[in-house]
């Protein structure tokens, strides 16, 4: 895939970070700060990574607005079909939906089902490239391990899972909730390959996958570090923005911040 | 006396020759689901996930959306039991084909007490949107299910039985899914017996003893629950006026009440239930000493009978 360059891709990010905000001040509802966190994981992959046989499954639903976004940017939504997301009827569900939007691989949002989804599926897609988005504190979940194990055991080496790693949950940071630790060792004692990156530079991003495909020996995960609420000054690592829809004033300084 | 697993096990043998995208996923549980066979057939198409039934769904269904016909096994009380939401999520809501095998439904596991009897299943997989329900009474049915929800495209539960049990339905009786069959007709019926499952037996029983009474009964065997068959149910609710239905999984929730539902909207009649009273099992020897100590014997559905008659009046 013939990449854009990263002041063009910054430049799709911001314009994603804007529609973000405004999705969810014109929803009334939605997660900003996750949304936001992995505006660049997404950006990468769509504008950089996915080939016509890959595919991307999201684990951790909830941040869909980052998604939709990213696909409107994309041409896949016709931009005017953002400011429908979580209206009846639209295929812009509050949470996504496979059978309600083209592009949609897996139905979304109840946490540590997407790993599992994109396993299976990766098995039985040899000849391309599987990746997975998947939360920090979606590995609470015991159903995410199990499909850890599984990929392991079946050395699914298609299988790309990036963690957004922002270290926020719905009530509190994610050592406070349910202590994560070290991802990257607790991984490699999986067995999975690993690598630990900053999860806004498109550089290390590009980077990490360029090197998974060349070693491809087990399944693999990047874990990328990331800053909750990313670019908006009163949200960043505030746990009160997992799910807050921003008043009218919050809502114009957001707007201002991402001028 | 013939056990349904095995036929389900049969069955997949064969469709496992004749397609290519069937593929098998068992939690832990390949020999007493009867999958071991296809598992030696057919490596590169089983797969082991381990005491993870939440995984076996979720993979399973990542493994549909790729084109495949996953059938996954375990224990009906481990899933469905424990696996509802992801059932939910990734394969109904998602509408791609998983064949979610339960086994050792009803009292089948009567040795391993309440934990392992699975009393719920029908209610947790009917109640969820796009899911097929068929609940196959016998060794024949099981293995003419297994190769029927293999082409039907669609997320499905298949209730299988531990234990061997009489082969009440023949080769060359056609099986539909949403069709229900008649296991036995009266000359002149006057009560339909609707049930589900290997404890159709008593079902039979009791119409045959009804019959020396000179009361005719119709045995009608709903083997899927959803779609439920409106056609013949309110056909045979006409004809008879009165309803007993017999499971062996709660009251609530069960096909009792799929039928239930489905007859007071079309033809309401006198209905009486035979099933658990809302209630856990326990520990026995067989699951037929719990079949007398619930109350889904013969008996029992003639003391049904009667009622329902009487409701009805003359």
């Amino acid at each position: 895939m013939t990449r854009l360059s990263p002041s063009e891709l910054q430049k799709i990010s911001k314009e994603v970070r804007k529609d973000i905000i405004q999705m969810i001040y014109k929803a009334g509802s939605g997660h900003p700060g996750g949304s936001l966190s992995s505006v660049e994981i997404m950006v990468a992959l769509y504008f950089g990574i996915l080939e016509e046989q890959d595919r991307f499954f999201l684990s951790n639903g909830h941040v869909c607005p980052a998604l939709y976004a990213v696909m409107a940017q994309k041409g896949m939504i016709p931009k005017e079909k953002l400011s429908t997301y979580t209206e009846m009827g639209s295929p812009l569900q509050g949470h996504p939906e496979r059978t309600k939007l083209k592009g949609i691989e897996n139905t979304s949002g109840p946490l540590g089902l997407g790993l599992a989804q994109a396993a299976g599926y990766a098995v039985f897609a040899k000849d391309s490239y599987v990746y997975c988005e998947t939360s920090d504190a979606e590995h609470n979940e015991g159903n995410h391990w199990e499909a850890v194990m599984f990929a392991a055991k079946y050395k699914i080496n298609n299988l790309i899972q990036i963690v957004d790693r922002n270290r926020i949950q719905i009530e509190g940071t994610t050592e406070e909730i349910m202590p994560i630790g070290s991802l990257s060792e607790k991984y490699k004692a999986f067995d999975w390959d690993v690598a630990e990156i900053n999860g806004h530079s498109f550089d290390e991003i590009f980077m990490a996958v360029e090197a998974v495909k060349k070693s491809r020996a087990k399944p693999n995960v990047i874990i990328a570090n990331t800053t909750f609420g990313k670019d908006v000054s009163f949200m960043e690592d505030n746990p009160d923005w997992h799910a807050r829809t921003p008043t009218e004033e919050e809502y114009t300084k957001a707007m201002e911040e991402l001028k | 006396m013939k056990s349904m697993r095995d036929g389900f096990g049969e069955s997949l043998l064969e469709l496992g020759e004749n397609n290519p995208d069937i593929v098998v996923l068992t939690a832990d549980l390949a020999e007493s689901t009867r999958v071991k066979d296809f598992a030696e057939k057919f490596p590169d198409r089983f797969f082991q996930v381990g005491v993870a039934e939440q995984g076996l769904v979720t993979i399973a269904a990542g493994m549909a959306a790729a084109g495949k016909i996953p059938f996954i096994t375990s224990y009906a009380v481990f899933s469905p039991g424990r696996t509802w939401e992801q059932i939910k999520v990734t394969a109904a809501l998602n509408d791609v084909p998983v064949k979610i095998i339960g086994a050792h439904a009803g009292f089948g596991a009567s040795m391993y007490g309440a934990t392992h009897e699975s009393l719920e299943d029908i209610a947790l997989m009917r109640v969820i949107p796009n899911m097929v329900v068929v609940s196959p009474c016998d060794f024949i049915e099981a293995k003419k299910a297994t190769r029927a929800i293999a082409g039907n495209g669609k997320p499905t539960y298949l209730r299988l039985a531990r234990q061997d049990s009489l082969v009440l339905t023949k080769s060359d009786d056609t099986f539909e899914i949403g069709k229900a069959s008649i296991l036995y007709e009266a000359k002149n019926p006057q009560v339909a017996l609707i049930g589900t499952g290997p404890v159709l037996v008593e079902a039979l029983e009791a119409a045959k003893q009804l019959e020396e009474g000179g009361l005719g009964a119709v045995v009608i065997n709903l083997h899927t629950i959803k779609p439920i068959d409106e056609q013949t149910l309110i056909h045979f609710s006409k004809i008879t006026g009165a309803v007993v239905t017999v499971e062996e999984h709660q009251i609530m929730g069960g096909m009792g009440s799929a039928v239930s539902e489905m007859l007071s909207k079309n033809f309401p009649v006198p209905m009486e239930f035979i099933g658990v009273k809302d209630s856990f099992g326990e520990s026995a020897k067989n699951y037929n000493d719990l079949w007398k100590k619930f109350g889904l014997k013969k008996e029992n559905i003639i003391e049904a009978v009667k009622k329902a008659i009487l409701r009805r009046g003359s």
